[in-house]
């Protein structure tokens, strides 16, 4: 133990063990993204030569209705999965409570998060095909005469989208409540329970405060990821009809490989990069709270 | 318990094991295809936008083409990579930013491959098509090829659009081939009335809907290509033309005329629902041409069923031998490559090859020039190249004439469009604004 302190304290060792990590952030993150700042202010097809022009990308980016548009459904969606962490929480606390067969719907819920995201596009496709999928068939057996086409109506596409993200995810949130849950001393619980908590009780003034550092990393995490959040949208929309569906990330990657507008794309990326910055930094701030709960 | 732990254990050490040595001998097989090259042979790498899943006679032809030209260059083999459409045109963006494009590689006309010249990434090809190929392309198919006189690419396809139908279900309800668009849209309605399908349109895609504007445009236009002077600035793009055309698109709509949900359809999707006698009418363009021909895969009874008829004229105005469409891929040379003459040489030999064995295995019309009476063709490919024959204009996709930025403009106006989004003033209003801009 004392050896371990003595080799831990050393400034040169910890540099030393911290330097391949630091290096591959470095080379793989950081460059790339001061690169792509430093793009941002060229006009640049991405072939040929380029051009310096200062800030106009940037500031072109701040009156375009298109990136404000996407940048609107980047929020709605991260706002729809830090909502849907709550489902997420009380599954988890369904499945950790003991009751039979917990461990294969365990299992089960973790499936999506197995597939790839193009397989789960290609998937919700099919189910929102407007005349053969599955989903228009039940609402029409149903007797629902005109279903919608999903992915077609600019007013639905944007939440048709969100209901697979959110069914992606659901398996990754549910394991991470569902260890914190279990890592709750069983002593705690037992104490509760002999002085009469009922469950619901014991679930609300005992577990969840208890894990709630958890619960707020998991917040972060939903909301940077939904911010940044490009798959399934490009491969089941590509952002349409019209932008309907855009999001952020869609929208620089649209500019950059389809216009071919690598200048502007790069300054809407800077742009991505931060905004999800300042709202993670928000973030933290608001769910900071001083008093630390241990057991 | 313990037991069980350790046999999970050594399944998953296997497991890796088994795919880190997939992985090795990967490695091992590219390093040793690299030696074979650094020997006395030059390797040239080629890319093409055909696999063997969904270009299935497209594919094989091409390994056929590259087997030849290797038995009869032994100095020289071909390093092939292959890649769906769209992930083709986002790996050839990447590499062309990292000047890592292949010797050989395909690239589509106009618009598409004007930063690619631009950027003086693809090699001047006039001295292959002088020496080589001189009089063996059709008619103006190198047009879209060149840029300031000079040709950057060698066309292999040139693809007209009609409207392909369903003849089994026309007959049912004793309907004929339209001749205007009047016809055409009592046909709309009578199928409607029936419960079917009328017309298949995949409209994510977007360019599936240009060309259905494209169509309206051209024929209320008559003689005068509109669009196309709209889009080389010589018009302004809110010529009362093309807001008809814009119009006459939104009356389709209104008459239901297209599948349900068209605009979250990608064009695959709406070609299965063609294709599976689900909707009546599909307009495509004839790179499809094997799938109511020649393909296997296909069932005869479909097959036989299909035919197809010139776009309608609208209000009695435009020529039905005016023709949407236009070379599709064709070959570039990379102008930086290390083996450009080889490079050359394969181009040039694949070009040669190329026409005859498009028309009788692929089945689909070459930029070559071919004997078609001397081959044993499907009755409906030798009226498109009638057809093709007796074409007085063939404009351009529109997505391709344009700049790529402006392209994307127009695409998503389209889907804009179609979805009742903005009016016919709004939709050219912002073409003529985009356009003007560049």
């Amino acid at each position: 133990m004392n050896i371990v302190n003595k080799v831990m304290s050393n400034k040169w060792i910890i540099t030393l063990y911290t330097l391949p990590a630091l290096l591959l952030i470095i080379v793989l993150i950081v460059v790339p993204l001061i690169l792509s700042g430093y793009f941002g202010l060229m006009n640049w097809d991405g072939i040929g030569a380029m051009e310096f022009i200062g800030l106009d990308n940037y500031i072109v980016a701040l009156q375009d209705t298109k990136f404000w548009q996407s940048a609107m459904h980047s929020f709605l969606l991260a706002l729809f999965s830090a909502l849907s962490l709550i489902a997420y929480l009380a599954v988890a606390l369904i499945l950790a409570s003991k009751i039979k067969g917990a461990n294969l719907f365990r299992k089960i819920y973790l499936i999506p998060m197995l597939l790839s995201s193009v397989a789960i596009a290609q998937l919700w496709i099919k189910v929102y095909n407007p005349s053969n999928g599955m989903l228009n068939s039940i609402l029409m057996t149903l007797g629902v005469n005109n279903p919608p086409a999903w992915l077609a109506d600019p007013n639905i596409v944007l939440y048709a989208i969100f209901v697979p993200i959110i069914w992606q995810y659901a398996g990754f949130y549910i394991l991470i409540y569902y260890a914190a849950l279990k890592n709750i001393p069983d002593s705690l619980i037992e104490a509760a329970k002999i002085d009469g908590a009922t469950p619901l009780q014991i679930a609300l003034k005992i577990k969840i405060p208890l894990i709630m550092n958890v619960f707020k990393v998991t917040i972060v995490l939903a909301i940077v990821g939904s911010l940044k959040y490009f798959d399934l949208i490009y491969v089941m929309t590509g952002g349409g009809p019209n932008g309907a569906s855009e999001v952020m990330a869609s929208y620089m990657y649209k500019l950059a490989f389809s216009s071919y507008d690598f200048g502007y794309g790069s300054a809407i990326g800077f742009l991505l990069l931060i905004i999800t910055l300042i709202v993670t930094v928000i973030v933290r701030k608001v769910t900071a709270t001083k008093e630390e709960i241990e057991y | 318990m313990k037991l069980r732990k350790a046999v999970t254990l050594i399944g998953m050490l296997l497991i890796f094991t088994l795919l880190l040595a997939a992985c090795n001998e990967e490695d091992g097989g590219e390093s040793g295809s690299n030696e074979t090259s650094s020997g006395d042979a030059k390797s040239v790498k080629f890319m093409h936008l055909w696999p063997e899943g969904s270009s299935a006679q497209h594919y094989k032809i091409v390994n056929e083409i590259i087997a030849d030209f290797e038995a009869e260059n032994d100095d020289i083999t071909i390093d092939l990579e292959v890649l769906s459409n769209e992930q083709y045109k986002d790996k050839i963006t990447v590499l062309s930013t990292s000047n890592e494009l292949p010797d050989v590689g395909m690239t589509w006309a106009a618009g598409y491959m004007e930063p690619f010249v631009n950027g003086n990434m693809f090699a001047s090809v006039d001295d292959v098509v002088e020496s080589d190929l001189s009089d063996s392309f059709v008619e103006g198919t190198l047009d879209g090829f060149a840029i300031d006189d000079t040709t950057y690419g060698l066309p292999l396809e040139l693809n007209i659009s009609t409207v392909f139908y369903n003849k089994s279900i026309f007959e049912e309800h004793g309907l004929e081939e339209p001749e205007t668009m009047e016809e055409l849209n009592e046909i709309v309605k009578t199928l409607n009335d029936n419960g079917v399908n009328p017309i298949a349109l995949g409209n994510r895609d977007a360019w599936t809907g240009s060309m259905w504007y494209m169509y309206l445009a051209d024929r209320l236009g008559g003689d005068e290509d509109v669009l196309s002077e709209a889009i080389n600035r010589e018009k302004s793009f809110e010529d009362p033309v093309l807001i008809q055309a814009a119009e006459e698109v939104q009356s389709l709509i209104d008459a239901d005329a297209f599948v349900q949900g068209f605009n979250g359809l990608a064009d695959e999707e709406a070609k299965s629902m063609f294709m599976s006698e689900q909707a009546a009418m599909y307009l495509i363009a004839t790179w499809d041409l094997p799938n109511f021909t020649t393909n296997e895969d296909v069932p005869q009874e479909f097959r036989d069923s299909v035919g197809y008829f010139q776009f309608p004229t609208v209000d009695g105005s435009g020529d039905v031998n005016n023709y949407v469409g236009g070379p599709g891929v064709g070959l570039f040379v990379a102008e930086n490559s290390d083996v450009k003459e080889e490079a050359k040489a394969f181009a040039s030999y694949f070009l040669q090859q190329w026409g005859e064995k498009a028309v009788t295995e692929v089945g689909v019309i070459p930029a070559t020039k071919v004997d078609a009476e001397s081959l044993d063709l499907p009755e409906m490919y030798v009226d498109v190249l009638n057809d093709l024959n007796a074409a007085t204009n063939i404009t351009l996709y529109a997505d391709v004439q344009m700049s790529p930025s402006a392209a994307q403009v127009h695409l998503d106006m389209i889907q804009a469009l179609f979805g009742g989004e903005v009016t016919p003033e709004d939709f050219a209003k912002t073409h003529e604004d985009t356009l003007s801009q560049e």
